[in-house]
């Protein structure tokens, strides 16, 4: 009896049009992805082709006698990102610790907002500022005093500069606070409300919850929000372009101007001259996207993980 | 009793040391606003500011009309394009998005995010600047089209899934189709999410500059034809703040003001129609 319930043989549901339609429309993310990727690398297959493998490790960028290498660029986007990330986790894992504890103030709802408009602020409005009030400011009053006291150090030697890896660093450690701060306090929010109550139970101080419990649950998260920032860190062009000195070398101190990836790119492309030089900035443009696309796509699957622990 | 009294102290410091951070965070968001509000206002005070466009340095009266309307322009054709295909695509991960094909889009657009936007930039070049041998607003449309997209369908799957089953099962029940149960049930019931995420989008392509330096390229005219070079804010401010020109470097910092207040004022109005979407979506 129940048998003639079932659908009859051979009848299908009917095609389903929308799910068809949507899925096509949807499919342009990963579509503009692959794109991206592929478009890079067959404009910059003159320049992938006449260098070769040595691109990547060659320090030379002559556009007059075409020598080409990327090592000098790389170097500018590792240093600067690595050193703004250092300087922006602690404030960046205080500032999700602050908003993400249990009790909502006001003050909180508004630094949280603050957070919020930090991010939402243009990238060239920052490199505006970095440029004429911050970099005067800190060439004054942090790096001129550091070289007169360590300049005898090789990285902290002199002459201190406004426009240098330092002051880029700076300027980069603002902007990727908002990721950082706002990824790490969803991480943490999604620690188990259990764990804390537990410790807190047990007589454990706020610090020591937080230290010894709230932090090590989170760490996976937090390590994914780091690498998250890394992200941005490596891809962004305006303000680092605007401060960081466009030398295309690698500096030996912290307070010498140096290049990066993008700002090469930003400065130079439209005035290249020649199929070569062109394809070579492209070339550093494709470099860029792959390595923020595998830092990106790590990041998620380690924010992924901790965040669907929690919900599971 | 002395280790309790170390225990609060340890306690107490830290304390004061993470909400240190949260006021150190907000510093240079104080700075910054309150620089370009300082050194653009003079620069904005003047009507001719937002009525005239490039002067050349030492004739007064210059302005970024030209830069306002390449910025409107791009943007509005980015979001013709950007918002309906987010809107269908963050539809489609709701609908039918729970599989494995579903969780590569989400993967994607995340990924996409954080892109390096000279890198979408050179992307546009590549796909409408090479091909036609001229730099125009439509390519530089596209980019930020890219770059707005993942924000538009994260925001708009976000924004759905606050709405109840309910709904959904109501809708399906009396007979209706899919498709008509998400675009004309659910949708509508998201609609002030939806637009949250497609202000915050919007506001992201205002102030972006680096997918436009080889695409919009930058015009000293006004010009109203997205085939051609045209204008943009940011990219106003990138050029006449790298100039040695004082008379330049104040328009940069007017037109920095101008481009803080559209990306805050954008911002802020998310916020307040995003509150209604939770009110809404409480009482349904």
């Amino acid at each position: 009896m129940i048998r003639g319930l079932a659908m009859p043989r051979g009848r299908r549901r009917p095609p389903d049009g929308f799910r068809l339609l949507t899925g096509l429309v949807a499919l342009a993310a990963p579509i503009s992805l692959v794109l991206i990727v592929v478009l890079l690398a067959q404009q910059g297959a003159p320049a992938i082709w006449h260098y070769g493998l040595g691109f990547l490790t060659s320090r030379a960028w002559n556009p007059v006698s075409l020598d080409f290498g990327a090592l000098a660029f790389i170097f500018g986007t590792l240093a600067t990102s690595l050193i703004a990330l250092a300087l922006a986790l602690p404030v960046g894992v205080g500032v999700a610790l602050f908003l993400a504890e249990p009790s909502a103030g006001r003050l909180r709802g508004a630094i949280g907002i603050g957070v919020e408009l930090l991010a939402a602020i243009p990238s060239v409005v920052y490199g505006l500022w970095a440029f004429y009030v911050m970099a005067p400011f800190v060439l004054i009053h942090v790096e001129q005093p550091i070289v007169a006291r360590f300049g005898s150090v090789g990285i902290l030697s002199g002459p201190a500069r406004e426009t240098s890896l330092f002051t880029a660093s700076l300027v980069l450690s603002v902007m990727i606070l908002p990721t950082l701060a706002a990824v790490s306090r969803d991480v943490i929010r999604a620690v188990p409300g259990g764990l804390r109550e537990s410790s807190v139970a047990l007589g454990a101080t706020w610090w020591e919850t937080t230290w010894g419990v709230i932090l090590p649950a989170a760490r996976q998260g937090i390590f994914g929000a780091t690498v998250l920032a890394l992200g941005r860190a490596l891809g962004e062009t305006i303000a680092v372009t605007m401060v960081i000195g466009n030398r295309p070398e690698i500096p030996t101190s912290l307070f010498a101007p140096a290049y990066t990836l993008a700002s090469v790119i930003a400065n130079e492309f439209t005035e290249a001259t020649g199929q070569l030089y062109s394809s070579a900035l492209i070339e550093l443009g494709l470099v860029l996207m792959l390595v923020t696309l595998t830092v990106n796509v790590l990041a998620q699957l380690l924010v992924r993980s901790t965040t669907r622990e929690a919900r599971a | 009793m002395n280790r309790n009294l170390y225990r609060q102290a340890s306690n107490g410091l830290a304390r004061v040391f993470v909400y240190g951070t949260a006021l150190v965070a907000l510093i240079p968001l104080g700075l910054v606003l309150a620089y370009t509000v300082l050194k653009g206002l003079p620069s904005v005070e003047h009507v001719e500011f937002f009525i005239n466009s490039f002067r050349p340095i030492g004739i007064p009266g210059g302005g970024v009309a030209h830069a306002v309307a390449g910025t409107v322009i791009m943007v509005g054709i980015a979001s013709l394009l950007a918002v309906p295909v987010g809107i269908l695509g963050g539809v489609y991960l709701v609908e039918y998005g729970r599989g494995r094909g579903g969780d590569l889009i989400r993967l994607a657009g995340d990924v996409l995010v954080g892109a390096p936007s000279i890198a979408i930039g050179l992307f546009a070049y590549a796909l409408l600047v090479a091909p036609f041998h001229h730099f125009s607003g439509i390519s530089a449309a596209v980019a930020l089209a890219v770059l707005m997209l993942p924000v538009v369908i994260r925001t708009t799957e976000g924004a759905i899934e606050l709405i109840p089953g309910s709904l959904r099962e109501a809708g399906l029940a009396l007979g209706l189709a899919r498709w008509r149960v998400a675009l004309q049930l659910i949708v509508p019931a998201a609609a002030p999410g939806i637009v949250t995420g497609a202000l915050l989008a919007v506001a992201r392509a205002a102030g972006e500059t680096a997918p436009l330096l080889f695409t919009a390229f930058g015009n000293q005219i006004l010009n109203l034809d997205p085939s051609k070079p045209m204008a943009a804010l940011p990219l106003l401010v990138f050029n006449y703040a790298r100039q040695p020109y004082p008379q330049a470097q104040q328009q940069a910092w007017g037109a920095a003001l101008v481009l803080v207040v559209l990306v805050l004022i954008t911002n802020l109005t998310s916020r307040f129609v995003f509150r209604r979407q939770i009110a809404l979506a409480g009482k349904l």
